[in-house]
């Protein structure tokens, strides 16, 4: 009951943070302010925002879970290449996009395309495109809080209303707050989050009498001694995830955030800490995910170790659905809770119950995009802006927001999570093999609309395609986002050099 | 392109590959810390490195250049409403 009150009283500090924040209205004009907080972000908000806007339940959970089944590759797979990619892409393309923001007043990544290539359905293409690759991303979110907070309270907050619960905190701040609510309750998340990892990593070592006999119990048998190197996966497959960071400049909520900031001095720390960031929050819950292995006087860790044996030794008459039992019975997304409820006291259980809310619930950033790109891109280009005026385009963007969060709801009361967890990575394949359009829109002034259109659809393609012929796209034991990505880039090129570019006066208004 | 840029350049390039990290793929031993097989510390120190470089980045290649597009804010976003009327004319 106490790890539930404190979550609770968290939900309760995180919904007053963004009315609090809603309150705080700057000077700029009202859709400005709603949706992009003025562009008068200060510094540590712009980075723990930012870096809590691309943290979701994966981090905690998910990361644990991978690597309670895979081993340290997860660190590599998924931190330490998107330590050096993600800032990367801020230094070059972020710090761009801010600039171009402010010079010219867009507020999402189709508004630039549309007058940077000097078109406008192709723009709305490119909208519906990006629209339909976040949706599950929003879906999956509410999903995760529901789980997450099942989980904490014991399964005393049943999914339906756990899902509700959080859906319902999200949907008021960002209604209430705008981007500025949103930025102001990721901070606030983001703080508690990394100082997660730590706690729980102290906390569950003197739990089990320090790390290195447990280690070296993993060490010592042939079943998991793989588990603490990368013998198992080959090495093109662990280059392939270098393309994945390419999609988190190219999400929708990535670019706008960019535009978010005062200063363009304010990218400088996120850059350099977002690495740090990284390493504070990933290392310790992949290494508890992998030292779970060891710990098999935990009677529910012992349960999905024995589930994974029987999988492994399983013949291959075995029914699906038995095979498919096996696997969720196996899986190890709530090791890092069971480990807490095992070893933490229950306060502490509480506090880091909510750390784990804290990066479970990451949808607000996505929730807010899809309304700003929907009125902007939509709304206010179609002639709703014009004709209503502001304040009913911000309006707009609020009840878009009940909407979006009423349906997400709805489809993650019904759908069952695994087709959601693999749209998600279908998503992040979509994105990388978006982020060329961005890329040639910020530096190559000789792209045009028509290679913009070819990249759109081959990524609608594409993502088609894997989605529905397994390992399609796979070449040479690559991952599918890698051929995606260079076909991407050598249509922009080709499609481009075969047609008009945009007019002078335009590439000129675009040369920074 | 000046000196220091090429050498940044060099050393972006240095740290992806770097990435791929063959030498320790199939060694869990040493254990930095008496605990942590050497994949995963390597990956710890890999995100330090990035950090590094990223600071070397804003100290010395920082685009300066592109902050001054603010001043132009105002005058610009007249200049985008017209181009926003341009583009729906496709």
């Amino acid at each position: 009951m106490i790890p539930a009150v404190i979550v609770f009283c968290y939900l309760g500090v995180v919904l007053y943070i963004g009315i609090f924040a809603f309150r705080h209205q700057g000077s700029g004009g009202r859709a400005e302010d709603y949706f992009l907080a003025g562009r008068a972000l200060g510094p540590a908000v712009f980075l723990l925002s930012l870096f809590g806007t691309n943290m979701t339940a994966f981090t905690i959970l998910g990361s644990a879970g991978h690597a309670f089944a895979n081993g340290i590759v997860t660190f590599g797979l998924m931190a330490s290449s998107s330590a050096f990619v993600i800032p990367l892409t801020l230094f070059f393309v972020g710090t761009r996009m801010w600039a171009l923001g402010k010079r010219h007043g867009f507020m999402t990544p189709v508004q630039m395309f549309r007058d940077r290539w000097e078109c406008g359905h192709i723009g709305t293409m490119i909208f519906a495109l990006q629209a339909a690759l976040l949706v599950p991303y929003i879906i999956i979110g509410v999903m995760g809080g529901g789980t997450a907070l099942r989980a904490i309270t014991g399964g005393v907050i049943p999914y339906w209303l756990g899902g509700a619960v959080v859906a319902l905190v999200v949907m008021s701040y960002v209604f209430f707050g705008g981007m500025r609510g949103t930025a102001w309750v990721n901070t606030f998340q983001t703080v508690l989050f990394l100082s997660f990892g730590a706690i729980a990593l102290v906390v569950i070592a003197r739990g089990v009498g320090g790390f290195p006999a447990a280690i070296e119990s993993l060490m010592a048998s042939p079943a998991t001694a793989p588990l603490l190197t990368r013998e198992r996966i080959s090495p093109l497959f662990f280059f392939s995830y270098t393309f994945i960071p390419l999609s988190t400049i190219a999400f929708p909520h990535i670019t706008i955030f960019c535009l978010t900031a005062r200063r363009m001095g304010q990218f400088k720390r996120t850059i350099i800490f977002y690495p740090l960031c990284i390493l504070a929050i990933w290392l310790p819950c992949v290494f508890l995910g992998v030292a779970a292995n060891a710990m098999r006087d935990v009677p529910r860790i012992e349960q999905k170790l024995e589930a994974r044996q029987a999988l492994a030794s399983a013949p291959a008459s075995m029914p699906a659905e038995e095979r498919a039992s096996l696997r969720r019975q196996a899986a190890g997304d709530d090791v890092v809770p069971i480990m807490l409820q095992q070893f933490a006291p229950l306060w502490l259980a509480g506090i880091l119950g909510a750390g784990i809310m804290a990066a479970v619930m990451a949808s607000d950033s996505q929730i807010l995009a899809l309304s700003t790109m929907f009125t902007e891109d939509v709304f206010a280009y179609y002639g709703g802006k014009a004709r209503f005026g502001e304040n009913v385009q911000v309006q707009t963007g609020r009840i878009f927001v009940v909407l979006l969060t009423v349906v997400a709801y709805m489809i993650a009361l019904r759908a069952p999570q695994s087709i959601f967890d693999l749209a998600v990575q279908y998503a992040f394949s979509g994105y990388s093999a978006l982020s060329p359009l961005l890329i040639a829109a910020l530096f190559w002034k000789r792209s045009t609309k028509w290679g913009a259109l070819a990249v759109t659809l081959w990524v609608a393609f594409a993502v088609i395609y894997t989605a529905r012929v397994p390992g399609a796209l796979a070449w040479f034991g690559l991952m599918p986002v890698v051929p995606m990505t260079l076909i991407s880039c050598a249509l922009m090129i080709v499609v481009s050099l075969m047609t008009r570019p945009p007019s002078h006066e335009t590439v000129q208004r675009y040369s920074l | 392109m000046r000196p220091v840029h090429l050498l940044l350049a060099a050393a972006i390039a240095a740290l992806y590959v770097l990435h791929q990290d063959i030498w320790f793929w199939r060694s869990a031993t040493p254990l930095v810390f008496g605990f942590l097989p050497i994949g995963l510390a390597y990956h710890g120190a890999y995100c330090i490195a990035a950090s590094a470089l990223m600071w070397a980045l804003t100290r010395l290649a920082w685009p300066a250049h592109l902050e001054s597009a603010q001043s132009s804010f105002s005058s610009a976003r007249a200049a985008r409403s017209g181009s926003t009327s341009r583009a729906r004319q496709e």
